[in-house]
């Protein structure tokens, strides 16, 4: 593209007359035509995403620093930072950012492991490849509620084939923390495997004949070659379970409905706006998610240096 | 190849059957307790003594599970359409044309991909009141679409990157009118990137359980995996288990055959977008 111009110039002093001149004036055009067409086309979408996302961000930004309580309409005020500093002095918060860190660091942790353990058998299998690789989609497939429920049946007393008798798990502490895990293991095990899988398949067999060769057995193969290699989609999908991890709602709504202080950052959030109805304070927690959110994806990057903006992606929800 | 001995097949078939047991137990569970009857609802059994169609018969027979079940399909239907109409014009426009701010827009929709959603709850909850758009079809329509955009650019634009476009220009030679040379040549090796991306936008709303609970208060605009949970039993007595049980596969059945359909299309768009973009 950088060349054009200058190849143009160069045509233009060999040739010395008119046509030349039109030529270009027909390529900028040309150009122009393409940047207004291109503009145009994204132009829905742009508008659409920050529509929905950038404007209510600001908005939120904006109602965290007011009194805003909906019990309360006619007292509404700018009370600077009151809002964060009665969030981030509540115990509830702090409980509920906890279990968050702790649902997304061990959840990523088993999803990892078992993820890469199911993307090495969908990719190796001699054996019903397909067969294999349908069914690992069904948990991603399935509507995240509906997987909650099954899950809260099977351990719920007397009803479900995994309770214990004589004792109800989804009303502690612990085991409730555990089956949360178990069921955002069971629906992401997949969507990870895939990422992995198509790492996977970029990895060159005649390295691995190569390194076979000169005596490294399976396990040293996957570590000093296979891993080197799939860094990238490595990091790419942790990164992007990392952040959705940190955002699970759905599964503690159905298992718990954040009981025994199960909650995760998005559920207090969220009862705070349908139970305490304070849109203030609620921004103020919405703020303090978006920055939490910010802050782990500049970690990531900063620390592995890879998955930089553009370079890769998969949205998902 | 090598010749495979049958011990390494046996082997496969063991690892096989560890991984479809791990996708299906939870799965036949649930179809399980939505075929037991009141009696044996409790016997903690994982398969069913005695299979009845009894709960499904009163969930179909419960209105508001019914229009539930329209405004699943209506508003998904819409906001897929809507999404894959603008995110095909974004896509084609950042995969083949150059203009200013290219790199900014790819950022932006990775951003928002990764964007926590329940930070937009309560502002949108304050902005949609405003507007009237609070517990309507186009109160979810939008967020929806909104954030099935970042998937729809990414996934297409992983597609388009792989077209030849070149025989586009080859048909005009051949004497094909622009519009020809698109409808006849274009369209057909854009159309399967096209519908896996309408796939995977699709199964994403039709997951969505956040917005739906807290952006609607009426039956107008709930969708199914929200009316679920305020499922109560047909008297004070009776737990809804049955029928959240029969609510629950009714609503994965469409999507699982979807997924043992176009297996293969899934695969490929799930992880176009993701190791090389």
């Amino acid at each position: 593209m950088t060349t054009t111009p200058a190849a143009a110039t160069a045509v233009e002093d060999l040739a010395g007359d008119g046509t030349i001149e039109i030529a270009r004036q027909r390529h900028t055009d040309a150009k122009k035509a393409e940047r207004k067409l291109g503009l145009m086309l994204v132009a829905p979408a742009v508008v659409l995403m920050l529509a929905v996302t950038a404007y209510p961000i600001l908005y939120a930004v904006w109602l965290s620093l007011n009194k805003a309580d909906l019990r309360a309409p006619d007292d509404n005020k700018f009370i600077f930072l009151s809002n964060y500093v009665t969030v981030l002095s509540s115990p509830i918060w702090w409980t509920a950012f906890g279990v968050t860190m702790f649902l997304t660091v061990v959840g990523a942790v088993f999803e990892l492991v078992l993820g890469m353990l199911l993307a090495i058998v969908m990719h190796r299998t001699i054996v019903g490849r397909g067969l294999v690789r349908t069914s690992a989609l069904v948990p991603y497939a399935i509507v995240t509620v509906v997987a909650a429920f099954s899950w809260r049946f099977a351990w719920t007393a007397d009803l479900g084939w995994l309770s214990p008798t004589g004792s109800a798990p989804l009303t502690e502490f612990w085991p409730s923390i555990w089956i949360i895990v178990l069921a955002e293991v069971w629906k992401t095990v997949p969507f990870m495997a895939l990422l992995l899988m198509a790492g996977l398949a970029l990895v060159p067999e005649d390295l691995l004949k190569a390194a076979s060769m000169d005596g490294a057995n399976a396990w040293k193969r996957f570590w000093m070659v296979t891993v080197p290699l799939i860094k990238p989609a490595i990091l790419v999908a942790l990164l992007f379970r990392t952040l959705d991890a940190f955002r699970v709602f759905d599964n503690i709504f159905i298992l718990t409905s954040g009981a025994n202080h199960t909650s995760s950052v998005s559920m207090v959030a969220y009862s705070n706006l349908i139970r305490g109805l304070n849109l203030g304070i609620g921004s103020a927690m919405s703020v303090l998610i978006f920055i939490t959110t910010g802050i782990i994806a500049f970690l990531f990057i900063k620390l592995f240096g890879a998955a930089a903006p553009g370079s890769s992606a998969e949205g998902r929800r | 190849m090598r010749p495979e001995t049958t011990n390494r097949k046996l082997m496969w078939w063991g690892v096989n059957l560890v991984v479809l047991l791990y996708a299906f137990v939870p799965v036949v569970w649930i179809v399980s307790l939505s075929l037991k009857n009141d009696a044996t609802l409790n016997d903690g059994n994982y398969l069913p003594v005695a299979p009845t169609g009894q709960s499904y018969k009163a969930i179909f027979s419960n209105t508001d599970f019914l229009r539930a079940l329209v405004n699943s399909i209506g508003i998904c239907i819409i906001s897929t359409t809507i999404a894959i109409v603008f995110g095909t014009m974004a896509a084609y426009a950042i995969a083949r044309l150059d203009f200013p701010g290219k790199r900014a827009i790819v950022a932006m929709a990775l951003l928002i991909s990764m964007f926590p959603q329940i930070a937009l709850v309560t502002p949108l909850f304050k902005i949609e009141t405003a507007f009237g758009l609070f517990a309507t079809w186009p109160g979810l329509i939008i967020p929806y679409i909104a954030f099935a955009l970042p998937l729809a650019i990414y996934t297409l634009s992983a597609f388009f990157r792989e077209i030849p476009w070149d025989l586009e220009k080859a048909a005009k030679m051949d004497g094909a009118t622009p519009y020809q040379a698109f409808r006849r040549v274009i369209t057909p090796l854009a159309m399967p990137g096209v519908f896996t991306t309408a796939i995977l936008v699709f199964i994403s709303c039709w997951n969505d359980f956040l917005f739906a609970l807290s952006l609607t208060s009426t039956k107008a605009a709930r969708t199914v995996p929200a009316a679920m949970s305020y499922f109560t039993g047909a008297t004070t007595f009776q737990k809804p288990t049955g029928p959240i049980a029969a609510a629950a596969v009714v609503i994965t059945i469409p999507i699982v055959i979807f997924v043992l359909i176009f297996q293969r299309r899934i695969v490929a768009g799930l992880t176009s977008g993701a190791v090389k973009g």
